[in-house]
């Protein structure tokens, strides 16, 4: 019960807020808004906390959707760890996103109550992908956090920048929809339903069966799960897909935060968590799931240490982190995956959430050559941006570093040729990230002051009803690690999951990950370290550094600041060809010929009526010399044909 | 003295009949003289009817003779009103005035 107001109340506040806003005014809507957040985030956790402790896992139907012929889906909520921990997470993070929201759209010209709409109908969709008992409730989901990125990346409206990345973000996720409602519909084909409960006890049948693609055999169960695995990209920013994720950073801060932490890019992840009974069997696409999570973390690592809006680095951090994630499912471990999903939805909307702070309090000035020394002017966002970063690198007892280090030593422990590609590039990428994080910090909070005098008269720190959710998800990004640890993968485990996410049946990657070397397990803490010693020698110790290295270095840095020109190359090899052909449909098929023939018909039928017209020449005489030769001609006839 | 048969009636009305096809065309000027070239034509039909009536001792041609002389009185009726009111409106029965129609 609790379960379902948990999911239902953000809805009730969106529809509150969105539908009757004009009518009840601002405040009441963000009233509204708001209150059903609270809601949502006491009743989430408490369920989370009521599963945990032992309640018994189960779906509660709602009601009906489809039934036509065999196919038959039901709104139903599943209530087991894994949906129970999302909610959690995802009402409280939301909730306190709400809260900040109220401080930092303050100055906003715009009437609040539509953001606050977007807000928690965006929550609500995010809460019944994770809640959902079949694949067609999690598809809603899917396109419901697809729909509310798009309004609220799009909410300056008035930017064109912000329109054009609304439309990027939408339509590069709706391009990796396609293979993931391919997949659904292949399941649906298979198995005969859609409905988890149907499906899992199934997958062991399906093993040796095979589709037929141009002439070659592919295992029925690799395809399925690699088509599921390319919407998850799509929707988490994974290589290649990734394109959107930056550009999203157009919209509010607390659009970015939710975005990234709570809603949205963890749909993938949690996906494949859902699915373990299936990816299980496809070893195949889990490799190449490995591959992408370990490149994606290492290649979006790269390109945050170049960027200088302070926005985009947390968003490429985002990217890498999401990396880790997949990286970890791909080895099996999907319960590490999920446990850093958690943790990063603490830090990394602390993070997001600081940074809007910090915009906020410099009149939204987001570069950070254009910062530098504020340590002492926002000295409560300084300390919790430390902490977040904290938590990102991995420095225990922060949350990251149990996370993280889970993930790291399951690819280790995976002892396979793609879980040590995986190590290699993890731990690379932990250097980075402690690299830029510490690079952010000190571009920031740290060394001489590079503020103009005008903004800097006016920096002040954010009220409090913003600084309250940053010391909520302080404390989460501090202690969400090691209270957390035994539960999602320490002894606890078994207990804990109950069933919720499953290995395979040779898959014992999980009791590995604990038995790694010595060096595997301080490789993460002394790679992170080393990247804030290289951070704090590059920016405080000697600034004149990396404008040198970069000089030195001008071929790789240009690539890496232009993003490995994934959006040129995506530019060159789609979007103009597509544009083209556009064109072409549009000015040939379109203007010319579609509208040509009904244009001709109408042209030819104005000409000739034109001529026709001259019949008449308004004289009695010639009418009536017109009829006496018909009559003639008639009766001619009629004699002649007799 | 000739007996007057069934040729010399059909002769007389095919004479009316030429005559109000020629008042017609040949009229330039009035309306109205075309409309007694109709009433014309009319009559040389209703004589054709009662001259084969006679002729062939059937009634139903002198019962279609009243018929036509009903519809040409309808029609003459109909046809001055016409005129009447056109020359109100328009100032003028000329026949090469009356080109409303022309396209």
């Amino acid at each position: 019960m609790l379960y379902a107001v948990a999911v239902f109340a953000p809805l009730a506040g969106a529809m509150i807020a969105g539908l009757l806003g004009r009518v009840i005014g601002n405040n009441a809507a963000k009233t509204a808004s708001i209150a059903g957040m609270v809601v949502a985030a006491i009743c989430g956790p408490i369920s989370f906390f009521q599963i945990a402790d032992g309640g018994a896992p189960g779906v509660i139907h709602l009601g009906t959707w489809i039934d036509v012929g065999s196919f038959h889906v039901d709104w139903a909520l599943r209530l087991d760890t894994l949906s129970a921990a999302m909610v959690g997470m995802v009402s409280f993070v939301s909730m306190l996103i709400h809260v900040y929201t109220i401080g930092y759209m303050g100055h906003d010209s715009r009437p609040p109550y539509r953001f606050f709409a977007y807000l928690s109908l965006f929550t609500f969709a995010m809460l019944m992908l994770v809640t959902a008992d079949n694949l067609a409730q999690i598809f809603f989901g899917w396109e419901g956090v697809g729909l509310c990125s798009y309004l609220l990346i799009g909410y300056w409206y008035d930017r064109p920048s912000a329109c054009a990345a609304a439309i990027k973000a939408f339509v590069v996720n709706r391009v990796a929809d396609l293979p993931f409602a391919v997949g659904l519909a292949l399941i649906f084909f298979k198995f005969g339903s859609i409905e988890f409960a149907s499906i899992f006890p199934a997958v062991t049948q399906h093993l040796n069966d095979t589709y037929t693609i141009l002439g070659m055999q592919f295992p029925a169960l690799e395809v399925m799960a690699c088509l599921l695995f390319i919407g998850a990209m799509g929707k988490s920013a994974q290589l290649g897909f990734h394109v959107w994720l930056p550009d999203a950073m157009e919209g509010p801060t607390p659009v970015s935060a939710l975005i990234h932490a709570a809603t949205m890019v963890t749909a993938g992840v949690f996906l494949m968590a859902r699915m373990s009974p299936l990816m299980a069997y496809a070893p195949a696409t889990l490799n190449f799931v490995t591959f992408i999570g370990a490149s994606t973390a290492l290649f979006a690592a790269t390109i945050g240490c170049t960027q200088f809006d302070i926005k985009r680095v947390i968003a490429y951090s985002t990217c890498s982190q999401l990396g880790y994630m997949f990286a970890a499912a791909g080895v099996g471990a999907y319960q590490a995956s999920v446990f850093h999903l958690i943790t990063h939805a603490f830090f990394k909307s602390l993070l997001f959430l600081s940074a809007g702070s910090v915009i906020h309090a410099l009149s939204d000035e987001q570069d950070m050559r254009k910062m530098g020394g504020l340590a002492k002017v926002i000295p409560i966002t300084c300390a919790v941006m430390w902490i977040g970063n904290l938590a990102l690198a991995g420095i225990p007892p922060f949350a990251g570093a149990y996370s993280k280090d889970a993930i790291i030593n399951a690819t280790f422990a995976a002892h396979s040729g793609i879980g040590t590609y995986a190590f290699v590039c993890l731990v690379l990428a932990a250097f980075l990230t402690a690299f830029y994080s510490w690079r952010l910090l000190f571009m920031t909070f740290h060394g001489r002051s590079r503020v103009d005098h005008h903004t800097l008269e006016h920096a002040h720190e954010s009220p409090w009803v913003m600084l309250v959710p940053l010391c909520v998800l302080s404390i989460g990004a501090l202690i969400a690690g090691f209270s957390l640890d035994s539960w999602f993968i320490g002894e606890d485990m078994t207990n804990f999951w109950n069933g919720a996410i499953v290995n395979g049946p040779h898959n014992d990657v999980m009791e590995r990950l604990e038995h790694v070397p010595e060096w595997v397990e301080y490789a993460p803490l002394v790679f992170g370290l080393a990247g804030i010693a290289l951070a704090f020698v590059m920016y405080i110790v000697n600034p004149l550094m990396p404008v040198r290295l970069a000089q030195m270095f001008k071929p790789v840095y240009r690539f890496v600041q232009n993003k490995w020109y994934f959006d040129e190359f995506y530019n060159w090899l789609l979007v103009r060809p597509l544009l083209c052909a556009a064109r072409l449909l549009w000015q040939v098929g379109d203007a010319t010929l579609i509208d040509g023939v009904p244009n001709g018909l109408a042209e030819i039928t104005s000409d000739s009526s034109r001529q026709v017209v001259r019949i008449q020449t308004g004289s009695l005489a010639v009418y009536a010399f017109v009829m006496l030769i018909g009559v003639v001609a008639l009766i001619g006839f009629f004699m002649l044909s007799r | 003295m000739m007996a007057v048969g069934l040729s010399h009636y059909l002769v007389v009305s095919a004479v009316l009949l030429v005559l109000g096809i020629f008042g017609i065309f040949l009229n330039r000027k009035n309306i109205i003289v075309i409309l007694m070239a109709i009433e014309l034509i009319l009559l040389s039909v209703n004589l054709n009817f009662v001259a084969f009536s006679s002729a062939l001792g059937d009634l139903a041609g002198q019962i279609m003779a009243m018929l036509v002389l009903t519809v040409a009185a309808a029609e003459a009726a109909i046809g001055l009103a016409i005129v009447v009111i056109y020359f109100r409106n328009r100032g003028s029965i000329q026949v090469e005035d009356v080109n409303l129609m022309k396209g």
